[in-house]
This record gives C-alpha cells, structure tokens and sequence, in this order.
C-alpha cells in the first residue's frame, strides 16, 4: 500500500515555496493582527483554537485520573465539578463550534467558490477577535475560580446555589456567541454573492454545502444562547424571577431556551466534519462523490430538523408524554440524513481507485465511529430507553463518539489534507499513519467501556462511583492515555514539517477544486484573475484533460 | 508471580471477581427495555457490519493497485431510496415501541402504593404513607406498583434506579412522578444523576426490595410516630386551613371531603383534575385555582409551610373520604394555643372579619 | 461595487434576523407568562405611563422618519439636510433615552424593580397607589401568590426594554460617529451604503418597540 499513492509532489532538489504568497506578502505582528486576509485569519484561528483545544484537553486528563480509582481522591469534590465544567465549556465554545468553520472554512471558503476573500474581511477579524476575548474572559474565570454549573449552566444551581463565576463566563460565552454569528453571517453572505462565473449552486464542493448549512444554524440559533445566557445572568444578579418557582417562574424554561441552541449547536459541530469528508473521500478514490445532489440537500435537511428535536434532551423532566411522542418522532427523522450520507461515502468508494493516505485514514475512522455514535443516538431517541440512558456515561459516550470520533477525527483529517495547500509543505507520512491509527485504537478504549458503564447506570458528573465501576474506568483511562499521545503528535510533526517539510506543489493529491489550481500556499487576492468554471464539482476527467493540455504545451 | 506488581495483581483479581457489565433486571419493565435496547444492539451492529463490510470491502477490491481507473458514477436513485427507507422503517418501528415503554413507565396504575421522595442538596428523603422517614434509602415491598412522587427543594436532582431502568427528574416547584414494581429482592443502586453541586456523587443511596413479610416487619419497626396523613391533619388545624374549609354549609372554602381524584370546576370556566399536584398548587398558588363557585380570598401559604408540610397536606387531603376528620380537627382547634380569640363555629371568622375581606387580614392568624 | 453595496445590505438584512431570534427568546417567555399570570400581568402593565409610553413610540416613529429622509438626503447627496436628518434622529433617540430613564427611575421610587426591595403593596393593596388606583378604580387587589407573580412582569419588563435601550444606545453612538462622517462628506459622494444599512438598524430598533409598546403598556387598558 505504501507505494500506491497517488501523491505527486515536484522534485524536491528544485522544488522552492512561491516567493510572494499569503505569509510572505507583508511582515510584521500588526499585518497579522488587523489583516482582512480569510487565510491569515484561518491561521490565527488554528493557533488560538489548537490552544484552547490543549487546554480543554489537560482537563480531560485530570478526569480521567480522578476517575482510576473509585474515591474522590485525587481532588476535591468541588474541584473535579470546575473541572468537568471548564472541560465543557472549553472544548463546546472553544473548540467544537468554531473548529472546522473557523479554520478550514474561512481558508477554503473562497477558495472554493472562486472568490478573493469572504464578503465582510472586516467582520471576518472581528470574529477573531471576539473569540480572543471570549477566550481570554475564560482562562481569567478559570484563575479565579472557574465555574461548577457544568457546561449547561442548568438554573435554579446556576443561579442561586454556587458561589462561582457564573455571570463571567455566561458573558464570555456570549461573546464566543456573537464571534460565531458573524462566522455563519460572512459565509452565507459570500456563498450567495460572490461565487465565481459559471459556480452555481449544484457545481459547490459538498464542503460548501455543509458549511452554508451549519452557517444558518450559527446564524438562527446562537442568538438564543445569547438571550438565555442573559436571563441567566439577570436572574443570578437581579433575581428576576424567569426561572425561580418561588416567584413564579420555571426552570423549565431555561431547559427549553438552552437547548433551543444546544441542539442545533451539535450540528453546528458536525456538518463541516461531514463536509470535509466528503471532498477527502472523493479526492482518495478518484471519484465523484456518490449521490451529491442527496448529500447536499441531506446537509440542509439536517440544519432544518435540527431545530425541532431540542425537547429529547428533556425527556425525564416532567415534560408531557405526549409532546415526548412529537420529539422523539422527529429525533428519528433527523438521524435518516446522516445515514444517507455515510452510505454515500461508502459508495463512493465502489470502482474507485483507492489510496489510504492519512487524510483518507482519519476518514475512514470518522465513518466507523460517527456511525456508532449516531446509531447510539438512536437509543436515546427512544423515549423508552432514554429513560435508562440519559444522564448516564451512556450520553457521555454518545456524545463523544460524535463529537471526538467524528467531528475531530474530520478535523484532523481535514488539516491533514489542506495543510499542503496552507503551508505548502507536506507531513510527514508514516508517523502521521501511526499517529491517525494511535488515536483510533485510543478512542475506541476510551469511550467504548463508557457505553457499558452508562447501561450499568453510572452516572455523569461523579467524582466517585461504585468500586464495581472501577474496572472500565481503568480502561477508560488507560485509553485516554494512548488518545493523548495521539493528538500530541499531529501538534508535533505539523510544526516540524513547517520547516522540514517536502515541498508540496500546487496539488500535491491531484485533486479537483478551484483551490488545488493555484499555488500552494496561495497569494494574498487567492486567484491572478477571477476563474470561470464550466465544469461540474469532482469532475477528475476534466482534471485529466487539464493535465494533459498542460504537459503538451509545456 | 514475583514479577507481577502488587498493583496490577490487584486489578486483574478486581477484573475477575468485581466487574458487571450489565445490571441486575429487578422491576418488571426492566426485562421490557432490555429487551428493545437489544434489539437496537442487534441493528446497530448489523448497522456497522454493514458499513464496515462495505468500507473495508471496497477498499480491498478498489484498491489503486487493483482497480487504477475509477469509474464515474453520479447516483443511483433506488439505492438512496433504498438506504433512506430501511433506517426510517427501523427508527420507525423503535420510536413506536419504545414510547410504549415510556407511557408504561410514566403512567402509574391507580393502585400504585404512593410513595413520596424530597430530594435536596445533598441527600433523598423518602416519605412512606405511614409516616416512615428514610434518608438515601428506599425500603420496598417486593410485587407491588409503587408510584413516587418527587420534588425537589432546591435544584435539579434526579432519582434514579439503574437495577430497575427507571429514572426520575425532581423539580423545584412541581412534583414529578414515576413508578415501577420489584420483582427481585436485594439490595440495588440508587443514584442522584442530575448534577446538582459539590456533593453530586454522595448523593446516592441503597433501594431495599423485601419480602412481603419482611416489609411488614420493617414497616412496624420503623414507625417512629405520625403518619402522614396525621401529621397532615395537625398541619390542618395549626395553619387554620379548617377556618374556611369547614366542610358545612356556607363555608368560605369548598369542601375537601372526597375531592382528591374527582374533576373540579374552576372559577375561570375551565376545569382541573384534582391530584397531588393539584393539591400542592392549590395550596401554594390559590388565587390561579379558585373553584367556581368562590371567591379568591385563599392566602397563600408559599413560605409558610415546607414541601415536608405540603406533603403531609396532600397526604391528608386525600384521605378525607367524609367530613368526619376536619369536624375534629375543628372541634380540638379551640384547644391549642394559637386558637385564642379563634372561631370554631362557623359564620364566626377569627377577628371578625368580614366574608368577603380580603387575604391581608386573614394572613395574620396563620401559623407560622 | 454593485455586488458590494448588494452583499452589505444581504449581510444587515441576515444580521436583522439574528437579532430577531434574539429578542425572539424574550418575547418567547414573555408570551408563556402572560398566559399564564394574566391578573398580574395586567396590574404591573396599569403601573406603567402610558404617557410616556405613547410618548416614547411616538418619538420612536418620528426618529424612523427623520432616519428615512437622512437616507434619502444621502441618495440625492444633499450633505446639509443629511446632517440636519442624523442630528435629529440623533436628538429624538436621546430623548426615548431620557423618556426611559424618567420611568425606571419611577419604578425603583416605587419598589418595583425586581429584588431591590421589591414590594407588592401596590397590588394587594391597590387604595396605597392612588394615582394608579384612581386611573383604575376598577383594578380588584390581587392575592399575595399572585400579586408576587408581578415581580416576574418587572423582570421581563425590565430585561426587554433594557436590552431594547441597549440597542438604542448603539445605534445613537454610530449616530454620532455618521455624523461626524457625514459632516465630511462621506454619504454623500455616491457611498450610501453605510447610511441605508444603518437605517436598516434603526427601523428594527424602531419596530421592536412598537411589538413591546402594546405587549408592556397595553394589558387591558379601556377607554
């Protein structure tokens, strides 16, 4: 296998980087810091959310070690709740929502659609910058105490029983909110107005089709946290009254307002990965994607009925049985586009040409565990099961199937195939092999046990736990070990390879994509002069024929 | 055996002896969801054999050594077709079966024995009819529906019992309830797993499912002195609740007699079902729950009684069959303290107030 | 330039609908206590100006109009009359401003402000308030469970009209920033686009009140 690839890199004897691109242009910390450029932004991005990403990621190790052992031993009980809590927060606010759209959306989106930049350079920098300070109003929260609501914030314990900086970082969140608004807005916005001539809707990577559609949800859903963030801190530093049954109001309401936006906040997470997977697949079996037109039209359908299914995170809450028929009915609905979509990607495959570079590896991982997590879903859906499952390790597995096992493993596998193209450089490729296998197997033994755990009925949020537990503890931690050093070395070798690095050429993958036509890493303005596109998304004989012309008139 | 550490000894013994994986199936819907959860096992893992067969499957077949040229192909309606309908049909046929097994567990029968549980930061109390007291346990009868009813006095917690696969949200301000019948006696897990604050992970406790005899025995020890019903009765007449709900003729208040389980006719026109919820808001929020008939000058008793005292109340309401009780209850009023300058006739309000006088001037004689 | 005065107005236009999702949440719970505490509902709202209630939606709508002609004026590229517009949409929102302050500084005086010593003597004791008692004589006093429900009224009160005045506030800084601009000739050399989105910005302002208008002060007001 390791010689069937279908890499093409230029000789590396004669091989330089493009003297003027992106990173060359201009010098200087201010060129960077009040830049319009979508690419020096993504870059900013990658570095400020990997921070955060190793943050929320220490975090998870000191969980995990509490957890080897049954007694609340390692630290006090208040402290492992801060832990857990910032834990959440972190890697949700910080890492999960904006990752791929953040990052590899703001560097491709014009890219892709043949465009200079994005619609608003501007409100672009002002995202970052928003994410900055929401980040930085979080670490200050984190030194001076942190919170203990876990990343819920669930009222009436948010709001009248701890004594911890709920209104600080309920505020930071709300600034991390609005960052992601204008990320959903400018997409949208660039999407709609500034395709190239001849990119119409139908010729867009299916990696713009997620991302427009994970952008209406940013854009209709944050504003919700927004609002219930505010109640909550009203409530906690005014006593309003919207939520505390002693004056009449319900915290009920907080539940459904929350998870209004925490609902669709998953897909938010998810369909970018999904995106990213569709244009790895494609590129490494040389083919079309199978079913674009339902893999697209799948990516809005799940924006749309994300919005209706938020009630299945309260199904023991008291709320009516009957309104749990209409929500687990509609939770059922939202899960058949997924499935549609991983069929696809399997199908892709069929007569393709194959080749298991590392992007296509960390793909391959996505749709091995996305499905778990998703058919795991499934229990929950059902009301009957839920009653069981929920609030148990079983959704701690859930979630981080999906969330770890697909939307990172999708990350990885997205820097990993567009770092050529940002840097112009290669990874090196066996360790980032071993690296994408190490962080499978880690995972696997970290979060598999946890299902057990959850249908034994261990519950979440535990500092300590029955010793019976302690076993699949054991290999949960054990897991996570072999997990970390799994995402410890993509930092590593991504940074050598900055340096060290082979050369890697305008399209080292052969792939199609206006962004593969241009030299890597790009100019400043993206193309020399605007391309006109007449062919369809993923058409790899018009790439051949391309190669062709070129190679007779050179 | 030398070169093993003590550690790593230790845990392979632990793994041997001291490990579940899965949980005892000791109330009669346990076998029930067991049975739909492995059923969901069964397609999950046809599910992923299904993937992976096919993504392994054609990695080997389409491998660029094996099959160099890719062949083009857009789609093929019958197969999405295909692929959409069967995983709709199957999440169809869960979502039918397990919302039975969610109105089964949420719908308790009437003639669940009721069982109340306060839970509060950072324990549970369990509150038997008979008036016993149980802190982070729960003793019951083996092959009886037990209903609870919880409430929480502070934040969210969450009642649950994973040997039974029963789990139960306790809300500030609005009771909740669940129920379920043993069917194993043993000793099973109970768990608080709603996070709630620092001592989240204490709050867990032992269910006790014994024998019919061995309940009674333990119904009998553990009497330490009133019933509910009889601490609701003494709550009664302490807060003067009987100066309106006389029972007789031309009372302020409407009789209470029998009223638990029948449907009551508000004063707005629409009409209520008169349960322990019912019950705790009439008693909280009075003004939202005026009978037709009367008029709103129910005080409310928010702050004044706790959700133990609330309980106590509704335990007794319910057991008013006639109007016996409260003629008592009238009847001894004369003899505490707090009644002095009190009516026990009716037509004669403490004070002297006027029928149709506000709140203000009635809330000065209810007892703190 | 056409595609960038067209993806400006798309992106405001988009951003509006943020903010309704927004205000969305607020009008949301809201509508389920309305529903819900009625009798207390409408005895807050009695508590409430309707003068200056009438008087604020009144300004509200002018400031619209004078913002709509700063449009215009910028179209047409008359810089004076621009500046005279934004002056006095800048003047009439300093003035809802001052409208507003003169009413929350009312409901502090009168202990309804929530959890700062908050009290419902006005409602179970109507005869205490007799300049709301004698506009409603009609107003029965309201038992203490539900006179405390008035206390969430306040709440929302205060939550959606402070949160509306913040957005006033924003807008009037920009105000003055355009202004300044405008002064300069900067709206009226063909660039319009800053001045159109803008006034986009102020006529949604504009139109929340006019749905908290009727929503707050209106509860079962008869002639």
């Amino acid at each position: 296998m390791s010689t069937d690839t279908i890499v093409r890199l230029p000789d590396q004897s004669t091989a330089r980087l493009p003297k003027v691109n992106f990173i060359t242009k201009e010098n200087g910390l201010l060129s960077w810091l009040l830049t319009g450029d979508h690419k020096r932004i993504a870059t900013l991005y990658l570095i400020s959310i990997t921070f955060f990403f190793a943050i929320g990621g220490a975090l998870a190790g000191l969980i995990r070690l509490e957890l080897l052992t049954p007694q609340s031993d390692l630290m006090a009980a208040d402290t492992y709740n801060k832990v857990f809590s910032m834990h959440g927060i972190i890697m949700v606010f910080l890492f999960l929502v904006p990752s791929i759209p953040a990052t590899l959306g703001n560097f491709l989106m014009p890219l892709m659609i043949g465009a200079k930049d994005l619609a608003l350079p501007k409100i672009n920098l002002l995202s970052w910058y928003l994410y900055v300070i929401a980040g930085c109003m979080i670490l200050y929260s984190m030194m001076t105490g942190g919170v203990d609501t876990g990343w819920t914030f669930t009222v009436p314990l948010s709001t009248h029983y701890v004594n911890t900086n709920v209104i600080t970082t309920g505020l930071a969140i709300f600034v991390a909110g609005f960052s992601s608004v204008f990320t959903g807005l400018n997409f949208i916005v660039t999407i709609h107005k500034m395709r190239a001539p001849g990119m119409t809707w139908f010729r867009l990577p299916l990696f713009v089709w997620s991302n427009y559609a994970a952008s209406i949800l940013m854009v209709l859903g944050t504003p919700v946290l927004a609002i219930t963030l505010v109640l909550v801190v009203l409530e906690r530093a005014f006593g309003i009254g919207v939520f505390d049954p002693a004056k009449g109001g319900d915290p009920i309401l907080f539940q459904h307002l929350f998870w209004f936006y925490s609902h669709p906040a998953v897909y938010i997470m998810i369909l970018p990965g999904m995106g990213v997977i569709s244009e790895v697949i494609s590129t490494f079996s040389r083919k079309r994607v199978f079913g674009y037109t339902a893999v697209a039209f799948s990516s809005v359908a799940i924006a749309v009925f994300a919005f209706f299914v938020w009630e299945h995170h309260m199904f023991i809450m008291g709320v009516s049985n009957y309104s749990t028929l209409v929500f687990s009915l509609l939770t059922m609905l939202v899960a058949v586009p997924s499935a549609i979509k991983i069929f696809n990607w399997s199908f892709t495959l069929y007569k393709g040409s194959i080749t298991f570079e590392t992007p296509m590896l960390y793909s391959f991982g996505f749709m091995g565990l996305f499905t778990t997590g998703g058919l795991t879903g499934v229990f929950l859906a059902s009301t009957g099961t839920d009653i069981h499952l929920t609030e148990t390790y079983f959704i701690v597995a859930h979630f981080h199937f999906v969330m770890v096992g697909g939307m990172l493993m999708a990350f990885l596998s997205g820097i990993h195939f567009w770092w050529p193209k940002w840097t112009g450089r290669m990874y090196p490729e066996k360790i980032s092999q071993l690296a994408a296998l190490i962080t499978f197997i880690g995972f696997n033994l970290t979060f598999f046990p946890q299902f057990i755990l959850g249908m034994l009925g261990m519950p979440r949020r535990y500092a300590a736990y029955p010793p019976e537990f302690q076993v699949l503890n054991v290999f949960s931690t054990a897991g996570a070990t072999i997990l970390g050093i799994g995402y410890l070395l993509p930092i590593l070798y991504l940074t050598w390879s900055l340096k060290y690095g082979e050369i890697a050429g305008d399209n080292p993958w052969q792939a199609t994509g206006l962004e593969w036509q241009i030299q890597s890493p790009p100019l400043t303005e993206n193309f020399p002069e605007i391309p006109i596109v007449d062919y369809e998304a993923y058409d790899y004989e018009w790439l051949e024929r391309k190669e062709k012309e070129v190679t007779r008139v050179g | 055996m030398d070169h093993i550490s003590q550690v790593l000894w230790q845990f392979l013994v632990k793994w041997l002896t001291d490990f579940s994986l899965f949980p005892p199936e000791a109330s009669k819907i346990a076998p029930q969801m067991d049975a739909l959860f492995f059923f969901m096992v069964l397609i999950s893992l046809i599910g992923m054999t299904v993937v992976v067969l096919l993504i392994v499957g054609f990695s080997i077949l389409y491998g660029k050594k094996r099959h160099p040229v890719a062949v083009q192909i857009e789609g093929s309606t019958l197969l999405e077709a295909t692929w959409t309908i069967i995983p709709l049909g199957l999440f169809l046929v869960i979502f039918v079966w397990g919302s039975l097994i969610y109105f089964r567990v949420y719908t308790p029968p009437a003639n669940a024995m009721n069982i109340y549980v306060v839970g509060k930061q950072w324990m549970w109390k369990a509150e038997h009819p008979g008036g016993q007291h149980e802190i982070n346990s729960l003793h019951i009868p083996i092959g009886r529906p037990i209903q609870l009813t919880l409430i929480s006095q502070d934040v969210f917690h969450s009642f649950s019992i994973p040997a039974f696969r029963v789990k139960r949200e306790a809300i500030p301000g609005r009771y909740t309830n669940v129920w379920f019948e043993a069917t194993q006696t043993g000793t099973y897990h109970l768990f608080c797993t709603q996070y709630c604050g620092t001592n989240h992970s204490a709050m867990i406790g032992d269910i006790v499912v014994l024998s019919p005899d061995d309940y009674r025995k333990w119904l009998s020890e553990s009497t330490s002195g009133m019933s509910l019903a009889q601490n609701g009765e003494r709550l009664f007449a302490s807060l003067s609740c009987n100066a309106c709900h006389t029972g007789r003729a031309g009372s302020r208040g409407p009789n209470l007699a029998g009223i638990f389980g029948s449907e009551i006719h508000l004063a707005n026109g629409s009409t209520a079902q008169v349960n322990e919820a019912y019950l705790r808001d009439a008693i909280l929020n009075p003004s939202e729950h005026v009978a037709q008939g009367y008029v709103p000058i129910m005080p409310t008793y928010q702050g004044q009684v706790s959700e133990d005292g609330v309980i106590s109340l509704v335990e007794y309401i319910k057991s008013l069959n006639s109007n016996d009780r409260v003629e008592q209850t009238l009847n001894t009023t004369t003899l505490l303290p707090e009644s002095e300058g009190k009516a026990t006739t009716d037509g004669q309000k403490p004070g002297g107030a006027n029928p149709a006088k506000q709140a203000p001037a009635s809330q000065g004689m209810v007892k703190q | 330039m056409e595609q960038q005065v067209d993806t400006t107005s798309f992106a405001m236009w988009l951003f509006l609908v943020t903010e309704i999702m927004f205000f969305g949440g607020l009008f949301c719970s809201y509508l389920i206590f309305r529903n819900w505490y009625y009798p207390a509902f409408v005895a807050a709202s009695h508590q409430l100006s309707i003068k200056e209630g009438t008087a604020n939606t009144a300004v509200l709508i002018v400031s619209s109009f004078t913002m709509a002609m700063g449009v215009w004026c910028a179209e047409t590229r008359r810089k004076g009359a621009l500046v005279l517009c934004l002056c006095l949409t800048f003047v009439l929102g300093l003035v809802f401003l001052g409208i507003k302050y003169d009413e929350y500084h009312e409901k502090y005086e009168k202990h309804h402000v929530p959890s700062w010593h908050y009290s419902t003597k006005s409602f179970t004791d109507p005869a205490s308030d007799p300049e709301v008692h004698n506009a409603y004589p009609d107003d029965k006093p309201l038992p203490l469970d539900m006179a405390r429900h008035t206390e969430v009224y306040f709440g929302l009160y205060f939550a959606m009209t402070g949160m509306h005045a913040l957005h006033m506030i924003i807008g009037i800084s920009i105000l003055g920033f355009m202004i300044f601009r405008a002064r300069a000739g900067a709206y009226t050399n063909g660039h319009v686009t800053f001045v159109n989105n803008f006034g986009l910005y102020w006529h949604f302002v504009d139109i929340v009140w006019i749905f908290l208008y009727p929503l707050l002060y209106l509860i079962s007001r008869h002639a």
